[in-house]
């Protein structure tokens, strides 16, 4: 895809923007202590200053590796996490430090997919108390009465109705996400931030339950954030996506602009070494691929400057001095954010597998 | 398939566990061979008994609680019915075994070079200050820097990557000639998992050894694997070359595989295309074709997919799909209904 | 890992600043709030004929008029300094590392209890040697030949040994390999090791037998609990396909593994015992220091009892210590944390 046309099936989007919800140098770091007096000697920066907008009605994808801060994130955002420094705006509130109560009408409004099926339902109540939940804690009136709620609930997921009586043990891994997804769609939320929520289920299942999610988001209106770590599952739901990495957010864009024009050498990478189901283009994706050598370094001491830079094939002094801002480069389509300072062109020849050594 | 070079020769494999709730038909009549310096990769949905396979080849089912039965031969060595010592003697020598998660499959008390040692030790009669000198070395050939410094380290304080990497260098240390790898990068990051696979292929190659990869990523298989053989329900249901199943697919479940999987090197498909249903439960397994119960096409076979198995027969060269459904049907669905809603993009 | 030793040390001082201050209030305190004076505590001390005077003299030397934080604190401090004590003309001194001064026996409570320290210790050591090795071996056959003949009898007879209280099984085998086959000594022939170690051994075979077997009933189920879980852990799938004999595969990386919560408990059940095997000691009438604890409160000799419970909690709290630290040795994932 050409840019010209990126930036015109953007544009055409943008008059019905509106952001619900916006992070703005969004920080949260986990004080590491030490010693007799358990003095803070340091700290996880798992998310160290993020900005972001996630309009109404699209999908927000948040690739990145683990222990990124993606988790992190979507814990801030729904508010089950405080934030070190920054500001959460939900619907043109600010809810950043908001205390228990004074959260839970925006509760009704924001629920959390996770990632485990099993162990995020209660083993022992039935499906019928695991989904009516939600009504009996925000006292939530419901004019057929809160089963034929829950059933509707079911139906809409596609569950049968005369499953209110079962306990989740009775289920397999697909149906138990359903009874999640069930559950976060109780209250009619407006915001639903799904962590991983098919990672743990088969390939085959993984399909169904993407498939609900877009059908739910087409019915009901929704707006999602997906955080995943499966670039594949990510691209085909997501409207825009954002690619983190050491808490950072390196790059965002539309959908189309990011996977076919990647900037940010990280996403370059990420993108490459994705396994692709063509064995006849083995030897092309292998000699493509940019093999990133060493590790991750530690979130407690990131490298100055670029965070990238120690791992980056395009490193250069400044990147090790400046940190590069979050920002639209010249000729990207508009909304294609990077954080790098020589941010690789449409046709660069990409360093191989042997030049990233 | 028994290919006449076949090095490893599987024949009706078995392996039944018989518990309170009735007998788990795990593994039931499994067919496959496998050459030097080849690579076959095992797909399936969990539960379609990939590991149970790898490990009834190394021999590693407790006799009192699994049934195993048919043949395995390994260079002309039949594993099934040899005596334990003699099994136990190839196991980590001849063939060896990488695991999923690197983490709970190493020792935590003991450094990785001890365990790596100990690996070489059991088949090699040398001195420890040998095996260290050799468990460095293949810790340096696995790409873990600093290889002398990091041989005194627990498991624990590698990262995932150099944890996968050090099971690698344990699982070669004797230089086998059949290495299964069981998911051996499911737990990983996908940068990682570039690397990993990256390795695993150059050290094949360096090592001329037969691979065995086990996973439910069809693109890592796609990556690695000559021949493909795909299990559903502890059978196999189709087996080809790389090229073949992922271009020609026949069987009903491969085409569902492939429609349930989002793939990058292609446009955005509207819709993916799941398998409806769930996985099958192998106590009760299904009457007739296992994934009768999921198979969109099985009223096309006149309900013979409900009462009997069909028999994995071969569809052209080196193809073989367990279908009922007649081979040019096969190949028309493919061609005129799947492949076009597969390749559609928005 | 210094860092954290003396922050467990610290822990281990206020645990046994608390327990002495709780046992204290239990045994001066809570008679007073029941309605007892000073002088009803000390009239116990100076016999039946005393008159009034006497017995207010006597509480007053005492010091049990006092508050009852002054008195913790003089209790307190003679630890560390020792103290004078006054019975009306009477003087008596407990010197330094003061327990307690028993009025009754009118002698040091710490003393005593070191005198019985070899009989308690022989006992707890020589029975926990025997069930280490009983249990441990009975636990990890049984989890080997799970279901087997062997496995079933024993845990069914683990089953029993745990449940079985042993003034009961000590009773009942005095009776028996005691008192009617005459094979071993009868109780209360105690005989120190420095005198004669065969008799020594031989006095207490009986007493360690019994106190194994209650024992050596938990650590059977405990090991085999334990060897179950570990020979199921993916670490000896990995032992077992590198080709490893299999009896290197259960010693070398199952039992190494299982171990390890044992030792825990292994290390607080002799802390305890060291503390005085009470049930054990006054079924086999053996003068250990849980026999000292009883006849203490049989004679209700405060100081007696205060002073057990300190040195009873002091070896508990110390080999809790030993065992975090034995533990983070033991496991290089606690130690290089
Ligand atoms: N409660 C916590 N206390 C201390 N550190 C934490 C805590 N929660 C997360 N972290 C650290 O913060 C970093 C980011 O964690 P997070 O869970 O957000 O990662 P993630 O991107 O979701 O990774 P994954 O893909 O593995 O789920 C990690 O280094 C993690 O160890
Ligand atoms: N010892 C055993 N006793 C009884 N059933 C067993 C035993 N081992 C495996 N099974 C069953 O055999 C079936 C196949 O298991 P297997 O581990 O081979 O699946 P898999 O294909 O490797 O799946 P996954 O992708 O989840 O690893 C499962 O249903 C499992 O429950
Ligand atoms: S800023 Fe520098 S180090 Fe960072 S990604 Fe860009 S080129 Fe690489
Ligand atoms: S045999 Fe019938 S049910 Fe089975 S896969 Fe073929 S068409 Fe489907
Ligand atoms: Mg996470
Ligand atoms: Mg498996």
């Amino acid at each position: 895809m050409t840019e010209s046309t990126a930036g015109e099936s953007v544009a055409t989007q943008t008059p019905t923007k509106e952001a619900l919800l916006s992070a703005q140098g969004l920080q949260k770091h986990f004080p590491i202590t030490k010693g007799l007096l358990k003095r803070q000697v340091a700290a996880v920066k798992a998310v160290d200053g993020i900005d972001f907008d996630v309009y109404k009605g699209e999908t927000l994808g948040l690739v990145g590796e683990s222990g990124c801060g993606k988790s992190t994130t979507g814990r801030l955002i729904t508010r089950l996490a405080e934030p070190t420094a920054g500001k959460i705006m939900f619907d043109g509130k600010d809810i950043s430090h908001l205390g228990t109560g004074a959260m839970r009408p925006f509760r009704r409004d924001m629920q959390m997919i996770f990632q485990d099926p099993f162990s995020s339902l209660n083993p022992r109540h039935t499906v019928g108390t695991i989904v009516g939940a939600p009504f009996h804690i925000q006292g939530v009136k419901t004019p057929h009465g809160v089963k034929r709620a829950v059933q509707d609930l079911l139906k809409l997921v596609g569950l049968n109705p005369e499953h209110y009586n079962r306990y989740p043990h009775e289920f397999s891994g697909g149906q138990r996400q359903r009874i999640g997804i069930a559950r976060t769609l109780a209250l009619k939320p407006k915001l639903i931030i799904a962590d991983e929520p098919v990672s743990a289920l088969d390939v085959s299942i993984q399909a169904q339950v993407v498939n609900l999610l877009e059908d739910l988001q087409n019915e009901l209106g929704l707006t999602y954030v997906v955080i995943a770590h499966d670039l594949s599952v990510v691209r085909h739901i997501s409207d825009r996506v954002a690619v983190m990495y050491l808490g950072k957010i390196v790059e965002i864009a539309d959908r189309e602009s990011l996977y076919s024009n990647p900037r940010h050498p990280y996403t370059v990478a990420l993108m490459s070494a994705v396994p692709v189901p063509n064995p006849r283009r083995r030897e092309a994706n292998q000699r493509q691929r940019v093999l990133l050598t060493g590790d991750v370094p530690s979130p407690i001491d990131p490298p100055t400057g670029c965070r990238f830079r120690t791992r980056c094939w395009k490193a250069q002094d400044i990147c090790a001095t400046t940190e590069p801002p979050l920002v639209v480069r010249e000729g990207d389509a508009p909304g294609h954010q990077t954080a790098c300072h020589f941010p690789v062109a449409d046709n660069e020849e990409v360093a191989g597998r042997t030049a990233a050594a | 398939m028994p290919a006449p070079d076949a090095f490893l020769d599987v024949r009706d494999l078995r392996i039944h566990f018989p518990t309170d709730d009735g007998l788990v038909k795990s593994v039931d009549g499994l067919t496959f061979s496998l050459a030097r310096g080849k690579t076959l990769g095992i797909v399936g949905e969990s539960g379609s008994g990939k590991s149970v396979t790898s490990l009834g080849i190394l021999g590693l089912h407790n006799k009192r609680n699994a049934r195993v039965s048919g043949e395995i031969s390994l260079d002309g060595t039949d594993i099934v019915n040899a005596d334990p010592e003699t099994v136990r003697k190839m196991r980590g020598r001849r063939m060896a075994m990488i695991f999923q998660d690197p983490l709970s499959a190493m020792h935590p008390y003991y450094t990785v070079g001890h365990q790596i040692i100990e690996a070489y030790r059991v088949h090699n009669n040398v001195s420890k200050a040998v095996a260290k000198k050799h468990a460095i070395d293949m810790l340096g050939r696995v790409g873990i820097p600093q290889p002398n410094r990091r041989v005194d380290d627990y498991p624990h304080q590698f990262s995932g990557g150099m944890r996968q990497r050090a099971m690698i260098a344990m699982a070669l240390s004797c230089d086998p000639e059949l290495l299964i790898a069981d998911e051996p990068t499911t737990a990983l990051d996908v940068t990682v998992q570039a690397q990993i696979l990256d390795l695993m292929r150059d050290l094949q190659q360096e090592f001329n050894s037969a691979l065995i990869i086990i996973t439910h990523d069809l693109g890592v298989v796609a990556e690695l694997a000559d021949d493909v053989l795909v299990m559903y329900g502890g059978k196999c249901i189709e087996y080809g070359s790389a090229v073949t199943i992922f271009e020609e697919p026949e069987h009903p479940y491969t085409w569902g595989l492939l429609g349930s999987m989002p793939r990058l090197d292609r446009g955005v498909t509207n819709r993916l295309l799941p398998i409806s249903g769930n996985p099958p439960s192998l106590i009760n397994v299904p009457s007739g074709c296992a994934f009768h119960p999921r198979c969109a096409y099985e009223a096309r076979t006149g309900g013979l997919g409900t009462t009997t198995v069909p028999e994995l027969a071969e569809s052209g060269r080196g193809h073989l799909v367990r279908c009922h459904m007649p081979v040019a049907e096969r190949k028309r669905i493919w061609n005129e209904q799947v492949r076009p809603k597969l390749e559609a993009t928005s | 890992m210094v860092a954290y030793i003396i922050r467990r040390l610290f822990g281990a001082v206020l645990t046994l600043l608390i327990v002495s201050m709780i046992t204290f209030g239990i045994f001066y305190l809570v008679p007073r709030w029941a309605g007892g004076t000073a002088n009803d505590l000390a009239s116990r001390y100076v016999g039946r004929t005393a008159n009034p005077e006497q017995v207010a003299e006597a509480a007053h030397g005492l010091g049990l008029d006092k508050p009852f934080f002054v008195q913790y604190w003089d209790w307190l401090q003679a630890i560390f300094v020792g103290r004078d004590f006054a019975f009306g003309a009477t003087q008596a001194h407990c010197p330094a590392p003061c327990l307690g001064y028993s009025f009754i026996g009118r002698n040091p409570v710490l003393p005593d209890i070191l005198d019985r320290l070899p009989v308690t210790a022989s006992l707890a050591f020589g029975a926990a040697i025997i069930w280490v090795i009983f249990g441990v071996a009975t636990g990890v056959v049984s989890a080997l030949k799970r279901g087997s003949i062997f496995d079933r009898a024993a845990m069914g007879i683990a089953l029993g040994g745990v449940s079985l209280p042993i003034f009961w099984t000590g009773l009942v085998s005095l009776v028996i390999f005691s008192y009617t086959l005459h094979w071993t000594k009868p109780g209360g022939a105690y005989t120190p090791i420095e005198q004669n170690p065969g008799e020594w051994a031989y006095s207490l075979l009986l007493p360690w037998i019994t106190l194994a077997l209650l024992f050596s009933a938990a650590y059977a189920r405990l090991t085999r609990a334990g060897m179950l879980e570990t020979m199921g852990e993916d670490y000896i799938r990995t032992a077992r396909a590198k080709g490893l004999r299999e009896r290197t595969v259960v010693t070398k990386h199952g039992l190494r593994a299982a171990l390890t919560p044992i030792a825990t408990i292994f290390g607080l059940d002799v802390g305890l015992l060291m503390g005085g095997a009470v049930l054990t000691e006054s079924t086999f009438s053996l003068p250990g220091i849980g026999k000292y604890a009883i006849d203490a409160i049989n004679a209700n000799d405060m100081p007696k009892v205060m002073g057990f419970v300190i040195f009873a909690a002091g070896f508990v709290v110390i080999a809790n210590l030993i065992v975090d630290v034995v533990y983070a040795v033991i496991d290089p994932r606690v130690r290089l944390a």
